[in-house]
Parts: C-alpha cells; structure tokens; sequence
C-alpha cells in the first residue's frame, strides 16, 4: 500500500520508458542521421518496428481479455483486420485517378469486376474523420453482437475460443470473395498518400512510427487504468470464480461485454496503423493462425501484466522476422514449440520470469 | 428496474394471501435426470429467525440453497422473499441485489485478490460497470471494511492475497464479505467445517449476533454447532421436509432417529 504505483509495477514504467525512447530518436535516427553514418536507422527498419508496435497493441487488447478476465479469444485477428479495412478503405480513396485504369471514381478492382458505381458501403469512407469512426465502430458493434449472444448465452472456455476462431474463419471466407466488394484475394493495396502525405516518403513512415508508440502507449494506460479500476477486480473475479462473482450480484455478462468491446477497439485501431505502414490488407489478415499468433505473443509475455504482452509481442515478431528471412518452412514449428515451452516451463511468461528473479535477489 | 415482483398478480388463479416474514418456499420439487433431488418441498423462515437445516447427504440442502439463489430452477413450486419478490422470475445476480447473500459449502473467495479486495467486491454498492470503473475507496467504506475484518479476525491480512489463507480463515472471510454485502438473509452451508473449536464457537456467536436483524439459514453436519445455536431446526430427508421443531423435540422424532441422527 505504502509504495508508490510505480513502484509497484517496473515492467510497465519500463514499456513507456522504452516507447518514449523510441518515439524520440528513431525519427531523430532516420530523418535527421546521414545514410551512410552507422547510427542511421534505415526507413525499413522504421517500418518494421512500426508494425511490431501495432502488434503489441493488439496484444495488449488480447491480454485485457484473456489475462484479466478469462476470455480466450481465438478471433482477435478480426477485428485487426476489420480496423484495417476500413484504413485501408479511405486509401484507396485517396489513390483517385491514380489508379492503373484512371477510373475517377472507382478503385482499380472494381474496374477489373466491370462494376458501375461505388457500393452503398464504400461512401463515406473519401473522408477521414468518417473512416476514422469506422476504424472503432465496426470492430467495436462486432464485438458487441458477437458478445452480447455469446456472454449472456453463457458461452465460456473453450466453446467461446472455437466461435471466435469460427468468427475469423468466416470472415476470411466472406472477404476472399470478390462480389463482397473489398477487393477479394489482392485486398486492398496500391495506396498512395494519407491526409496528402506520400506514404513511401520516409517521413510519413516515421509520423506512421510515433502515431502507434502513442497509441501502444496510450491503449496501455487505458488498460491498465481499466484493470486497476474496481472494475478491473470484477474482472479478475469473474476470471476466477465467475458464479462466485454473480451471487455477489455483479452482472458478469455486461463486465465481459465491455471489456471485450474495448479490447476489441483497441485491436481495430492497431490494424488500422498497421495497413499505411505494410501497405496492404487483404482476407489473410483474417487467417485463424493470426489470431493464434497473437495469443502466443501474450502467453509468452506474460499474460494478466499487459506490459508483458507488448512485450512478447516484440520478442515473436523480433524471432519471426529473422526466422522467416533465414528458414521460412521453420518458423510455424518454432511457434508450435514455443508456444508448448511456454506453457510448461514459462506458465507466466517473460513477465514471471522477471518478477522471480527479482524475488529471488 | 423493477425486480419486484407482486405475488398476488404472480399466483396461479389470482388469489394469494400476501405473505408475512422473509423466505417462503412452497411445494418445490427439483429432479436431475429422473432423480428427485427435492420433492414437494415446503418451508418458511421468518423474518429475523436462525434456523439450521439438517439431512443425511442427498437429502437436498444444497439444491435448496440454489433453487434460492437462481442457480437451479425448480420444475414445479414457488419461492417468494418477503411477500412481494418472486425469486423464480430473477437471475442470480438480481437476486443477489434483492438482498440474499450466499456463502458456499467450499469455500469460494476470489484467490488471487487480497482479502482488501474480496471485501471491496462484496461492498453493497452500485455494481454496475460504469460505476464500478469510477468507484474510489471512501472513507465510510473503509470503516466498514474495517469493522468487518476485525470482526471475522482478519484485519492483519488484508493486504494478503485470499488464496495464502488457512481454510478456516478463508471460511471467516467468506462470511466477512457477506457481512458486508448486507444482505436481509443469509443462506450459509457449512460454515465450520475445517474450523477448529476455537474458530467454531466464534462463528457460532456470530451468527447468533447475525439473526435478529437478518434472517440465517445454517446448512451444518457438526451436530454439536448446530445444538449451540439452533433455535430451530429443520431435517430434509430425499428432498423432503422431516420433521421440523426445536432441537430437542427434532430429536425425540422417531423418524429422524431412524434416518439420521440414530445411524
């Protein structure tokens, strides 16, 4: 009680220490650092550590979920792509008459379908501030729904994990199909600018770089303020004894609710960085193994501390992309290996292995 | 939200007499594939009163409890608190709110919150989510968590987690915080199992000091706590009701002799 919150939890301070350092010199390092100076950090690199930071932001949503309130989802990577779409939406927009057929007013894919005019779901999304809602309200009103029948049905534990897997599933599929109107198996890609900022620009990508270490930063404190509330206590009682909690009278299935609505904005808004900076969405995004992926980085962080879960999201992402450059056909092994190493030896990830040595020093 | 329920306007044909006292259970029958878990079964509890419930196992106590609380829906029968909230139309939550607390055969504190927390959780307040969010420990609420843990003799642990506790303590904590959910009765089972002697004639002051203002209904095997506090006893026998009276004449019933107390 006597030490201050601080104090109390060092991993957390660590991450936005960590996310202030990064925010402060990696533009300083690429923009303002010659090229051919060993302290520049080249535009790739920029991008590639943009993308670990919108995935440890999804990680983070994750871990509200699952570590504070027991709620496995297996479908997270919906509601990532979902966020994405509707980014990835507005930029094709943007691209106008840019596109390979001129076409002023519809995307290229369209053109290709011989498709007239726009479809009543593309308008709107000319403008930012329209796209931006959407961005929160798809993933957050499919989370509602998808909830709202789930919790108060009471669907718990695994039964719950295999209709969020089967909720991605069907996305994937729905999306793949090009008469859906989102570009079928190519997605959405070709983009140019954002707000009239070239997106190949190194500029643009280091702006891209700080917007998610804000918003990793700023979804983390909304977590944490989350699950340090009294709330966030329900959360955890509902976790651990969920009938205990609802003869104590907590309406358990609007807790879940909320939080995984939350969780599931969260995740939207990590997609819709993620797309300027890759480039590109399309329905494998959707694909149940990212879901999966994403439930790995939180386990082998440490899942119910939140700063470990955008922890282990680095460390994963970090080992995919040096294992995917050097031995492609390995790395879904690695994850499965991982994933079991973790769960014997490492039940509370990278975060309780910290948390022991400290004890033991 | 209109949780309460007008019995008369509940009651098959319409008429009903409004009931009088805390806790009104008429003709409940339960079964679990074919098997009658409570049969026909009839009790009332006044307002105020300690009653025990005893009966061999399988005798119902349990499903009784959860009829109560909404945890199982009887097939046939009524359950009325007080003389105007049909328990059979609310959830458990909402029966919760309506003021029945519940303290579990096994003990169920929330194991990785510290006894501070478990007894902030069970705190009568607005439960919902958004006030929950913005809820900050008052002054009032710490005085009467406070109390409480003196009370159940936990106020040098309360920064403890719930799960390092002895399970006697985790006993005292659990009726610690359905001391603080104030509830106008209280349905416990087996409050003094793992307790030692000590622990259990602490326990059985406080639920005598409990009734009174509150109703309690005690589930207990340990017949020599029962005799301690019993003003009234009720013996369930196959999902029915035995014999019911003081513990002496309960006692001297032939039948219970037979099917239980004489084994």
């Amino acid at each position: 009680m006597s030490l201050p919150s601080w104090r109390r939890e060092p991993g957390g301070v660590a991450l936005l220490v960590v996310l202030g350092l990064l925010v402060l010199l990696v533009p300083l390092l690429n923009l303002a650092v010659p090229a051919d100076s060993a302290w520049h950090v080249s535009t790739y690199t920029v991008t590639v550590l943009g993308k670990y930071l919108c995935y440890a932001l999804a990680a983070v949503a994750l871990d509200l979920v699952w570590g504070y309130c027991g709620i496995l989802s297996l479908g997270h990577g919906a509601f990532f792509a979902l966020g994405g779409y509707a980014m990835g939406m507005y930029l094709m927009r943007q691209i106008g008459e840019r596109g390979v057929y001129g076409n002023p007013l519809l995307p290229d894919f369209m053109v290709f379908l011989n498709w007239q005019e726009l479809p009543w779901y593309w308008h709107g999304f000319d403008h930012f501030p329209f796209a931006l809602l959407m961005v929160v309200l798809v993933p957050g009103v499919l989370a509602f729904a998808f909830g709202y029948l789930a919790f108060r049905s009471r669907v718990s534990g695994v039964y719950l994990s295999i209709i969020t897997q089967a909720l991605t599933f069907a996305l994937m599929l729905a999306f793949f199909r090009n008469d859906m109107g989102f570009g079928g198996n190519n997605g959405l890609t070709d983009f140019k600018d954002l707000l009239g900022f070239d997106l190949q620009a190194p500029g643009t990508r280091a702006g891209l770089f700080v917007l998610s270490a804000l918003a990793l930063a700023g979804g983390y404190l909304v977590s944490r303020a989350v699950v340090r509330s009294r709330a966030g206590q329900v959360l955890i009682a509902v976790r651990d004894a969920e009938d205990r909690a609802r003869f104590l009278g907590y309406r358990v299935e609007y807790y879940k609710l909320a939080v995984f609505v939350l969780s599931a904005v969260l995740t939207g808004i990590a997609g819709a960085l993620y797309v300027p900076q890759v480039g590109i969405i399309n329905p494998s995004e959707f694909a149940p193994l990212n879901s999966i992926e994403m439930v790995v980085w939180v386990a082998l962080g440490g899942r119910g501390t939140l700063y470990g879960a955008a922890a282990g999201a680095g460390v994963v992402n970090y080992l995919k992309t040096l294992l995917t450059g050097a031995l492609p056909e390995v790395w879904l092994f690695f994850l499965g290996a991982l994933f079991m190493l973790v769960t014997v030896a490492l039940p509370l990830g990278l975060a309780g292995l910290l948390a022991r040595r400290r004890r033991v020093a | 939200m209109n949780v309460a329920t007008s019995a008369e306007s509940r009651a098959p044909g319409g008429v009903h007499e409004p009931h009088e006292g805390a806790l009104f259970v008429e003709g409940v029958s339960v079964s679990f594939d074919g098997f009658k878990a409570l049969n026909d079964l009839t009790l009332y509890v006044d307002h105020g009163e300690l009653r025990c419930l005893i009966g061999p196992n399988g005798a119902g106590k349990t499903t009784l409890m959860d009829v109560i609380t909404g945890k199982t829906r009887p097939d046939e029968g009524q359950v009325f608190f007080g003389d105007r909230i049909d328990l059979l139309h609310l959830t458990e939550a909402q029966i919760a709110e309506v003021g029945i607390g519940r303290k579990f055969q096994k003990p169920t504190v929330f194991e990785r919150l510290s006894v501070r927390d478990n007894l902030t959780l069970a705190l009568k307040q607005d439960r919902r989510v958004w006030a929950m969010l913005r809820a900050r420990l008052s002054g009032a609420e710490r005085d009467r968590m406070d109390e409480a843990a003196a009370q159940i003799g936990l106020l040098d642990a309360l920064e403890r987690p719930a799960g390092e506790l002895s399970h006697g303590q985790k006993q005292w904590l659990e009726i610690g915080m359905l001391l603080l959910q104030e509830p106008r009765l209280m349905l416990i089972d087996e409050p003094v199992a793992g307790m030692t002697r000590g622990e259990i004639e602490r326990t059985a002051q406080l639920l005598q000091d409990l009734a009174g203002e509150r109703s309690v209904v005690v589930v207990e095997h340990d017949m020599e706590f029962v005799r301690s506090i019993a003003r009234r006893v009720t013996v369930l026998h196959q999902g029915h009701v035995l014999a019911e009276g003081s513990m002496a004449q309960v006692q001297a019933d032939p039948r219970v002799i037979e099917v239980y107390l004489g084994e």
